[in-house]
């Protein structure tokens, strides 16, 4: 029976709800007020929230000064790319290790999670030179590579625990009745696995939109995503707040409506995968 | 016509459309510069069309980053060879090094008309080795006591043209008024080489203390950095702002601009920023002083920082004369007048020439020009009898970067009060020794 919930403790809880959302949000609307500043009002004190000058002047120098669609573009290149060269290698591993585990599945599983705990800059030289001599530098199928590899142990994991939950009983069940392999995996298993391999899906594809280390040391301009495009905007001397405030919306646009859209499944996924 | 002649005339008109490909192909020459996010570069970028139209045949390709990723981006580059860029910006400490590891292409058959003699000195030796010059400077700076006139006037003081770190402490007492939310002083406090270290490095020179001894021995338990670093702990708890261990260039230069500092000891390019009504609510009430001293004879009269933004070209380009065209272009005289003309005096890049000081709708529009001239002048920064390194507020060896981060991370310690300053030196002593010790520069 479900616990009954005093109406007090509800609004409160709701209350409370509202505002720790309003907490985590709070940087990202303070952001979006910075873009519309001057620079002079970005730093003025007290701070000024809703009544002051709107300008989108800083929008407009942030298109004249860094083509922003080329960075975007690489941006989705980089992301969709890493993530679907990730499931074609994910996939048949976390389904090999789900469903035929062997003795050692769990060290193997352990093992490819130890790999990401190397700092990326202990191997950034050894990398740069392999990109060297393959003339891979600044080109975006390089970039797809690196995201791919140090993404992959990651979707493994989440694609694993997804795989466990879907009973062996039903296989089972599904072969008492005469399917077949083939007829198994299309008509059973993979309509089971599809929240699991679409909340991978996301969560992969935001990482590598993040993604600052490799995206940020391996190109120079023709495969630059938007972490360099943000990179360009922070500036050690002068007080530039409004002007990186508005490219980093621009920056995170993209990927803040997509997770808007799907964040059911997004929380779906970080509950329900490798954290459980 | 036959199939036997149309075959040949299509082969001709393939010929020749690939004779005018490769042509236009090998006619434009597109080089990479690697930047960083400062004011004037990003003014260059702006005006990079007007070099594109004196030069046809030669396109830029700007990458513009921050500071730090900037440095390990190029670096990386150029000691693998990676040849990803074709001009790198660089500042004085690169410069020295990586000519030595003959790592840049030395700049000696520059265009006359460039005329380098009109560098200002200083500037010209700390870009040069053996004479030769490796990168041409495109902005510079040393160090100015930035001042409130009004702060001062209402405290009865009046900043002496060579001020003294008593002077300072003084005027520090005096300006303070923290319930009203101005703090007698500000300066940097966040741990870096490049941040709380070169204004530390910079004031220990200014009481006589350097970084090494002739032998290498690190100097950080000598009486200069002793006083030094007491000081600055002293000034920034009592009349400086509150979190000081996490302000840097750009947090000193907010709180100045919302007029909450009556001093401000930092980088000569700051007057430029605090002056400009854009960005500052204090622009007119700005006054310009010298570098405090500490001792009667302090090097460098007190200006004991120095650092130019430069542009270099890596050895072994394949496109180096193309960008040695780039470099002498927006080093130039021409491109300081252009950005007189575009966007007037008070923009064009300072301290690099000296003609620049002796042109007088420059010196009216620009109210900082004679005190950054006369602090870039003093600011030498040639390797002396006691002093092995080549560097003020920095040492320009390799093992430097890492040396100065560890020690501004014990400085801030100090300044947070987690440790006293006499401590914190003396671990500081102890870091500089493991690792020059480690680089083989101590037996």
């Amino acid at each position: 029976m479900a616990r009954q919930v005093s109406r007090q403790r509800k609004i409160g809880m709701t209350i409370l709800a509202w505002f720790v959302g309003f907490l985590i949000f709070f940087p990202i609307l303070w952001t979006f007020l910075t873009s519309f500043k001057t620079e002079l009002t970005a730093i003025s004190i007290p701070p000024q929230f809703l009544f002051f000058d709107w300008t989108t002047e800083n929008y407009v120098n942030i298109q004249a000064q860094a083509n922003y669609f080329h960075f975007m573009m690489n941006s989705i290149y980089l992301a969709l790319g890493s993530t679907v060269l990730g499931l074609i290698f994910a996939i048949p591993a976390a389904w090999a290790m789900a469903f035929s585990p062997t003795k050692r599945t769990k060290d193997v599983l352990l093992w490819m999670l130890s790999t990401k705990m190397l700092p990326a800059v202990g191997v950034y030289i050894p990398i740069y030179l392999l990109f060297i001599n393959l003339g891979l530098l600044d080109s975006r199928l390089g970039l797809i590579i690196v995201l791919f590899l140090i993404n992959l142990p990651i979707m493994v994991w989440m694609l694993y625990t997804y795989f466990k939950e879907i009973p062996v009983d039903i296989l089972e069940a599904a072969r008492m009745d005469g399917a077949t392999l083939r007829q198994e995996i299309t008509q059973i298993l993979a309509p089971m696995a599809v929240p699991g391999i679409a909340s991978t899906v996301l969560l992969n594809v935001i990482l590598a939109w993040n993604e600052a280390f490799w995206t940020l040391n391996l190109t120079t301009s023709n495969a630059a995503p938007l972490t360099a495009f943000i990179a360009s905007f922070s500036s050690p001397q002068g007080n530039f707040y409004a002007t990186l405030s508005a490219a980093s919306m621009l920056a995170i646009a993209p990927i803040l409506i997509v997770g808007w859209f799907s964040q059911k499944q997004l929380v779906r996924g970080l509950t329900f995968g490798a954290v459980k | 016509m036959s199939i036997h002649s149309l075959l040949k005339t299509s082969a001709a008109l393939g010929a020749l459309v690939a004779l005018t490909a490769s042509a236009t192909a090998q006619e434009t020459t597109t080089i990479t510069v690697g930047t960083v996010n400062n004011s004037d570069m990003i003014r260059m970028q702006g005006l990079t069309s007007v070099f594109e139209e004196q030069h046809p045949n030669i396109k830029v390709n700007w990458v513009t980053l921050e500071e730090n990723i900037l440095r390990q981006r190029v670096t990386t580059d150029i000691a693998t060879k990676g040849g990803q860029f074709d001009v790198m910006t660089i500042g004085t400490y690169e410069v020295p090094i990586w000519a030595k590891q003959e790592w840049l292409q030395p700049l000696d058959n520059l265009p006359e008309t460039y005329n380098t003699d009109d560098l200002i000195p200083a500037i010209r030796n700390a870009l040069s080795v053996d004479d030769k010059l490796y990168a041409l400077p495109f902005y510079a700076e040393s160090v100015l006591t930035l001042y409130r006139k009004d702060l001062f006037e209402k405290a009865g003081l009046e900043m002496p043209e060579q001020p003294t770190w008593d002077f300072i402490a003084e005027a520090a007492e005096k300006t303070a008024d923290k319930e009203n939310g101005v703090y007698g002083i500000c300066l940097r406090g966040k741990p870096g080489w490049g941040e709380n270290m070169a204004f530390l490095g910079n004031m220990a020179r200014e009481f006589g203390a350097n970084y090494f001894d002739a032998s290498w021995q690190p100097q950080f338990e000598s009486e200069g950095w002793k006083k030094a670093v007491n000081l600055y702990v002293e000034l920034m708890t009592k009349y400086g702002p509150p979190g000081a261990a996490s302000n840097g260039f750009n947090e000193n230069l907010s709180l100045f601009g919302q007029g909450k500092c009556a001093m401000w000891i930092d980088a000569s390019v700051a007057a430029s920023f605090v002056t400009n009504p854009e960005q500052s609510q204090v622009a007119d009430q700005v006054g310009f002083g010298g570098a405090p001293c500490g001792t009667e004879d302090c090097p460098n009269d007190g200006y004991n920082w120095q650092w130019a933004w430069s542009l270099g070209l890596p050895a072994g380009s394949q496109k180096a004369e193309a960008a040695q065209e780039f470099v002498a272009w927006a080093t130039s005289q021409d491109y300081i007048n252009l950005v007189a003309e575009r966007e007037g005096w008070a923009s064009v890049p300072p301290g690099t020439r000296t003609s620049l000081y002796e042109n007088k709708e420059y010196t009216d529009a620009a109210p900082f020009a004679a005190a950054t001239l006369n602090a870039i002048q003093n600011a030498k920064a040639e390797p002396t009898d006691d002093k092995p390194y080549f560097g003020l507020q920095f040492a320009a060896i390799p093992e430097f970067q890492g040396i100065g981060t560890a020690v501004g991370q014990q400085m801030a310690a100090a300044l947070s009060g987690s440790v006293t300053a006499d401590q914190a030196l003396s671990q500081a002593q102890a870091i500089a020794t493991r690792e020059m010790t480690r680089g083989g520069y101590l037996k």
